[in-house]
């Protein structure tokens, strides 16, 4: 009975799931990528991001996206197709995402996206690293009096987003805390935004990061602050389909790459004079020493032209977080070596 | 089988069907091709599908609800919030769409220049302007108009309206059962009244005042439970309290979000212009020389407006009618644009991302649509069955 209920359900949507057969895929162990090869074929790298939001994945008035998600995908487009700029971005909502990247639409998910266990063991997706860390927190009216989360009191009312992690946390936030809230939840960021400026919320929260971002479209940013307190961990991290390992391994280095080649000094400018460096981690980050790319069916130079052309972690960071306003202290998103959390596997 | 003798044996009839075989068969075939494929897509990409999920712990609260409900329920009762609120806010729209409808048709059509320009106005200017934009504007003016909670406008120290929500007076009953059951009773005894009255009037032609007397039973029944049925009511009335400097909420009472408020508005002005549209179609459709005759016998221009036009003008009123509560229903879903906890907000949105089942979740919300709709149009079908000529 159930199967036969389940039959008919998919019925209907099987069409959705047409447009991906043929794409993606691919065997899993075998050393062949259907989506490297579709990837080659097609010319450029299909790459889905946030529908704007500052530092990550925002787009200007020409069109041309920049922040570091982006980057990620920059890089993989770098280490694949020999130049970053071929990449073809798909603005997706958060609820859009992840049925974008099962069926194929898109290869990459770049789109500050919180690595939890349900989304990464449950439904066909795996995440291949942090590129980002952040917690969620509150921002309020300066005026409000509140200064901390110990301020809040039964009948708050909370602005976020739906479909986000935020959603959970909050509730468990509050409950914890035995508060009593009322949770208002929209579709997209900027209605959000809009809603808390009219006063129809006490307090907006989402990652801090998003916070710092959204307080600069406020009609008064400088009447807003955001509480010291994070009350969630927020890995956020670029994410691909299950079961093209290859693929998986490719974004996977290629985000490595770049905070490694921070870690040893290996920057857009002095990357090619490196080649003769006396440190092997270098040469090998180079492309000078070793036969890397060979393992996922790349040339030697693929993570040259990553740091050549996209350039390493800091330099993406200082690029887009720190210079635009957004985060100036780069807190946990420092190197593991200058006390931050950053720390990746070598490329050896 | 012989061939030949099958074709021989074809009647005109049957020649017509096996095309149409043809047809249903290719159907099934392609249904069938889509179903395989997308479970071994599914199953090639580690998806699995099954409606387990539905009786997980949702973890996510919401802000309207019309049945108990929070974060530690199921994903199931999730479902029931979310359409429960989508038909919330589509009875309330569908109500006020049609008082409104009827009154701007029946205005469209009235000799007074004003009120008849006025009324087109209000349908052109209304109709012509996509509906997602009127909701934002309802939404976003109302919240930006509104005061903060501390400086509410102020209903008789009862009711507050400010940019959180309308709070009014929640009802206290006690025994509210057997308040409950007069009410029923009271419906129940209409209902034998009317028939009653009907039958006195058609064996005897004796007129029993029936309105009266179903007003004096629907109020005074109810009425007499509170003298001797231990029936009590009072009122919990909302109370503003300060949580810090300058937050202030009321609490008590229900609160009515603005969300909910500025939907129904939207919903309801949006569809009330092709309603009315409707009715003035209705009434020009009946003949003139209804009207001419009513008037000849001395009826009012209000009887004949209630006795000869409108009945005659519902038949032609009622089916594209029915189509525009239907919209109304679908258009409902608009609601996630402003936090309105709907179907889809609540399950196609937050539960659908929590959980990662695509297909599972957009295919309940879709049949639940189509439910929605389905028992929409049985319902008025059968109203515009009843309302249809009865040839005698």
């Amino acid at each position: 009975m159930i199967k036969s209920i389940k039959t008919w359900i998919l019925v209907g949507f099987a069409s959705l799931l047409l447009v991906a057969c043929g794409q993606g895929g691919g065997g899993a162990g075998s050393k062949k990528s259907k989506t490297l090869d579709n990837t080659k074929k097609a010319g450029f790298v299909k790459c889905g991001v946030s529908q704007g939001l500052p530092g990550f994945s925002n787009a200007d008035e020409a069109g041309n996206w920049t922040g570091i998600d982006v980057d990620v995908c920059r890089a993989v487009a770098a280490a694949v197709l020999g130049d970053a700029d071929k990449v073809k971005y798909t603005p997706l909502s958060a609820k859009e995402r992840f049925t974008a990247l099962t069926s194929g639409e898109i290869d990459v998910l770049a789109r500050n996206t919180t690595w939890t266990l349900s989304r990464d063991a449950d439904i066909g997706l795996t995440f291949v690293g942090v590129n980002f860390y952040d917690g969620q927190g509150f921002m309020v009216r300066k005026a409000s009096g509140i200064n901390s989360v110990n301020d809040f009191r039964d009948g708050i009312s909370a602005c976020t987003n739906t479909g986000t992690t935020t959603e959970l946390n909050m509730r468990d936030f509050f409950n914890s805390k035995n508060i009593k809230y009322e949770p208002i939840a929209f579709e997209k960021a900027d209605e959000v935004v809009q809603a808390y400026d009219a006063g129809r919320c006490d307090t907006y929260t989402t990652d801090k990061s998003g916070l710092a971002a959204q307080r600069t479209k406020l009609s008064n940013p400088d009447e807003h602050k955001v509480l010291p307190e994070t009350i969630s961990k927020e890995p956020l991290g670029p994410v691909v389909r299950q079961g093209d390992s290859v693929w998986e391994d490719i974004v996977r280095w290629s985000l490595n790459t770049m905070i490694e080649a921070e870690e040893y000094g290996v920057n857009s400018s002095n990357a090619s004079s490196l080649k003769d460096s006396d440190n092997p981690a270098i040469k090998r980050l180079v492309g000078a020493e070793g036969e890397l790319g060979a393992a996922f069916g790349l040339d030697n130079d693929w993570s040259l032209r990553i740091i050549e052309q996209v350039g390493n972690y800091g330099e993406s960071y200082k690029k887009h977080i720190a210079d635009t306003g957004i985060l100036p202290n780069r807190g946990p998103n420092e190197l593991w070596t200058k006390g931050g959390i950053l720390y990746v596997p070598p490329a050896r | 089988m012989n061939f030949k003798n099958f074709k021989l044996n074809l009647s005109n009839k049957n020649k017509d069907l096996i095309p149409q075989i043809l047809t249903v068969l290719f159907l099934i075939l392609v249904v069938i091709y889509f179903t395989i494929n997308a479970q071994s897509n599914m199953g090639n990409r580690g998806i699995s599908f099954g409606f387990g999920f539905l009786s997980q712990e949702s973890s996510f609260d919401i802000t309207f609800s019309l049945i108990d409900y929070d974060g530690s329920h199921s994903y199931a009762r999730a479902f029931l919030v979310g359409l429960l609120n989508t038909i919330l806010v589509s009875a309330i729209g569908i109500f006020f769409a049609t008082i409104l409808g009827v009154t701007i048709g029946i205005a469209r059509l009235s000799q007074n220049y004003l009120v008849a320009k006025s009324a087109e106005w209000y349908v052109e200017i209304f109709r012509n302007i996509p509906l997602i934009l009127q909701i934002f504007f309802w939404y976003f003016a109302a919240l930006r108009a509104l005061p903060l909670t501390v400086d509410s406008i102020n209903f008789y120290d009862i009711s507050f309206l400010n940019v959180k929500g309308w709070y009014v007076p929640k009802f206290v009953w006690t025994n509210f059962s057997i308040f409950f059951y007069s009410l029923i009773f009271a419906f129940i005894l209409i209902y034998f009244l009317a028939k009653y009255a009907q039958n006195q009037r058609d064996k005897y032609g004796k007129q029993i005042p029936t309105l009266y007397l179903s007003i004096l039973l629907i109020i005074g029944l109810p009425f007499l439970t509170f003298l001797v049925g231990g029936v009590s009511l009072s009122f919990e009335i909302p109370e503003l309290t300060q949580l810090s400097k300058t937050v202030y909420v009321y609490q008590g009472g229900v609160s009515i979000i603005p969300e909910l408020i500025s939907l129904a508005l939207a919903l309801s002005m949006y569809t009330a212009t092709f309603i009315a549209e409707n009715v003035r179609a209705g009434i020009l459709g009946v003949s003139k020389g209804q009207k001419e005759a009513a008037a000849s016998i001395g009826l009012t221009k209000g009887q004949i407006l209630k006795l000869v036009v409108m009945p005659q003008a519902l038949r032609i009123i009622i089916p594209p009618t029915t189509n525009q509560y239907l919209n109304l229903t679908k258009n409902s879903s608009l609601a996630a644009a402003i936090a309105y906890p709907d179907i889809v907000l609540v399950f196609a949105g937050t539960a659908l991302m929590q959980t990662g089942r695509a297909i599972e979740i957009i295919s309940i919300t879709m049949l639940t649509y189509l439910s929605l709709s389905l028992s929409i149009s049985v319902f008025m079908n059968w109203y515009n069955k009843k309302m249809a000529i009865k040839e005698k």
